[in-house]
């Protein structure tokens, strides 16, 4: 199949394109809302603070929500790219993988029991509870003669989720103060959040994404099977558990910010390969660039579907993303 | 010794044959039912004797402690039987028809979409009678199989993508809960969040009626389809050429089982994994044959049920914990054991 982007100077174009459609998110999330304001108020922010309600609104709120959805959007896209080169299946999310509810998991534990409240605890614990789960889950979906398979995975997600949601809830209501105080954050959403969050897991972020454009290559040899990798000198080993790690950075900073939010990682990779074809590096560049603009505008939109109120943004995706699953569900499993 | 005792009328009109080792194993569950029904009745935050709460049962017994097992004790512990052998019911018809032995209601949404619809009746119309709420779960149930099958569908449905699919679903339908959630009235939302974690806390005896009819029809209805499930377990192949109408017959079971699922969802909110762990117990049992399997897996989700929810009741007494946290807790290793299991199917 030929890609709609189909050589270099197209592909850059794209990004460039890409860019602008993030730049003019970023602008249209910082304006509009509840309070509407003005591209001169958002400046004038920063540059004459004067104390007003606009000026707070878009100091506090509106530039962490964008940064939020800017770096946890672009995160997840790539997660799921990796996660799908890494499996090789289809179907592959964060949120399907049972890493969301894992980090969850952890973090309402330690909130409950360890009353642990500082920022880098969180993210450690969130990141543990990530690689917890994935690894579980990828060693059941792994079991048997036929190796992966994406049903395997997927069943052996749900059980995971299931079992770390069942003992979530028991901890809450045994802990009804840890209740109010997590039950905002599991909902996932990008706003709400302060900057501190995003400081405090912007180093692993931005290291995972250098680590994923780094295994691109190697990654892109896995991808023609473990046998051929290995007779071209790979390391399959080291190149499988260097992605794991850059997996679980990615979804366990992603939760530590926003809560779990999936099927971002899902539908990206796909339209990313519909774009710009197989070649990795590129999948993951899109994939990264298309996350952040679906995250900022589904979070545009849950401001005004039910305004007042906002929907989280966590079920935003799954609605939207459920659909596409059933479609690649229905779709991309009959060839293999 | 024959393994089989038939009944039969002369003239052969009639013949009916069971499996001994079936009667004995369901006579079993029976008798291990009855026993720790005697003592869950008996246990709580006043202990009774279980001869005292025979005592009760037969009318005999002291006027309070009839009273705390026939109005308090009671409704709770048929509940849990009913809802129990609902569950084990609707497990097993899908574990026949989808052929797959990590399937579940549960597991493929089912149960979601029977919440989903019960959560909305539960906050959005909050003035009608709780007696509406069964029926609402079950249309809920169906409608959700009925998206599930049509979305699975692609001439004819397989068991892999109906799996699939399912998940997709469950995943959708707790999405939409956690909207309905949010947009609801503040006072609302603590009742929502607790019947959903699977709780069979508070119930009475109109609870009973509600469901009562609704489950023991449903599984009678489900035993007189059992050859029809039997076919169904040899491949769709292989049912088709003996004549049946296999996606009819699969459609028509998966009602069943999803009218189960309601009914058992309308009470006990989202208990997860008895619908797995019964059909697979009692297959372990009697065997495949789905005649002898659905009895006893319905026994046997009763049995569950009734064990974890004593221990929900009493272990960190005050607190009622949700029995569905139990069945999580047992139930999802047990999964993760069948996947293991089954790694090379």
């Amino acid at each position: 199949m030929k890609s709609l982007l189909h050589n270099n100077p197209l592909k850059i174009a794209g990004v460039c394109i890409g860019l602008f459609l993030l730049l003019y998110l970023s602008y249209a999330s910082l304006v509009f809302g509840v309070i509407d304001t003005s591209w001169q108020t958002a400046i004038d922010a920063y540059t004459h603070f004067n104390g007003s309600n606009e000026h707070i609104v878009i100091k506090e709120v509106r530039v962490p929500r964008v940064l939020n959805a800017l770096a946890v959007g672009a995160s997840l896209g790539i997660a799921g790219a990796l996660l799908q080169s890494l499996t090789r299946n289809p179907v592959a999310d964060v949120e399907l993988f049972g890493l969301n509810a894992g980090a969850a998991l952890f973090v309402v534990f330690a909130v409950t029991f360890v009353g642990i409240s500082s920022l880098t605890a969180f993210t450690w614990i969130s990141f543990l509870g990530a690689a917890v789960s994935g690894l579980v889950v990828y060693l059941l979906g792994s079991l048997g003669r036929d190796g992966l398979t994406p049903v395997k995975l997927t069943l052996a997600g749900a059980a995971i989720t299931a079992l770390a949601a069942s003992a979530r809830h028991g901890m809450l209501v045994l802990n009804e103060k840890a209740l109010d105080e997590v039950l905002f954050w599991l909902s996932g959403s990008v706003g709400g959040r302060k900057l501190e969050f995003l400081e405090a897991v912007f180093p692993y972020m931005v290291a995972a994404w250098a680590g994923a454009f780094l295994l691109a290559r190697p990654i892109q040899t896995l991808l023609m099977g473990d046998d051929v990798a290995k007779g071209l000198g790979q390391r399959t080993l080291l190149v499988k558990v260097m992605t794991g790690v850059v997996i679980v950075l990615l979804s366990g900073s992603s939760v530590a910010v926003a809560g779990p939010i999936g099927f971002v990682g899902l539908v990206t990779p796909h339209l990313a390969r519909y774009l710009v074809g197989l070649n990795t590096r590129w999948v993951f560049l899109y994939s990264g660039i298309l996350g952040s603009a679906i995250l900022l505008a589904a979070d545009i939109a849950a401001r005004f579907i039910a305004k007042p109120a906002e929907v989280p943004i966590g079920a935003m995706t799954a609605l939207v993303g459920i659909p596409f699953f059933i479609y690649v569900a229905r779709k991309g499993l009959e060839k293999k | 010794m024959k393994s089989y005792l038939p009944l039969r009328n002369k003239k052969g009109s009639f013949s009916f044959h069971i499996h001994k080792k079936t009667l004995l194993y369901a006579a079993v569950c029976l008798l291990l039912t009855g026993a720790v029904t005697v003592v869950s009745l008996g246990m709580g935050e006043m202990n009774i004797s279980p001869l005292n709460v025979l005592k009760a049962f037969l009318g005999m017994g002291e006027e309070q402690d009839a009273l705390i097992v026939m109005q308090f004790r009671l409704p709770r512990v048929v509940i849990a039987l009913l809802v129990g052998a609902a569950l084990g019911a609707a497990g097993a018809i899908l574990q026949g028809i989808v052929r797959n032995p990590l399937a579940a209601p549960d597991i493929l949404g089912v149960t979601g979409g029977a919440a989903v619809a019960a959560v909305a009746f539960l906050l959005y119309f909050e003035s009608a009678s709780i007696q509406w709420l069964p029926p609402f779960a079950f249309l809920g149930a169906t409608l959700t199989t009925f998206i599930l099958y049509a979305l699975a569908w692609k001439k004819g449905v397989t068991p892999l993508r109906l799996v699939l699919i399912g998940v997709g679903i469950k995943i959708a339908a707790s999405a939409v809960i956690t909207v309905l959630i949010l947009f609801s009235p503040f006072v609302l939302q603590n009742k929502a969040t607790l019947w959903l974690t699977g709780s069979i806390y508070g119930v009475d005896w109109n609870d009973v009626k509600m469901i009562g009819p609704w489950v023991v029809g449903l599984i009678a209805l489900a035993a007189l389809l059992a050859r029809r499930v039997n076919v169904q377990q040899l491949g769709d192949e292989v049912a088709t050429s003996v004549g049946s109408l296999v996606q009819f017959d699969r459609f028509a079971l998966l009602i069943i089982c999803a009218a189960l699922t309601g009914a058992a969802v309308s009470v006990g909110g989202e208990i997860s994994f008895v619908a797995l762990l019964a059909p697979h117990i009692a297959k372990m049992l009697v065997g495949p044959s789905f005649g002898g399997a659905l009895p006893v897996s319905a026994l046997v989700g009763s049995l569950i049920l009734l064990i974890a929810d004593l221990i929900a009741r009493t272990a960190f007494s005050p607190i009622d914990i949700p029995v569905g946290v139990f069945t999580s807790a047992v139930g999802a290793p047990f999964f993760i054991y069948l996947l293991y299991k089954n790694r090379n199917r």
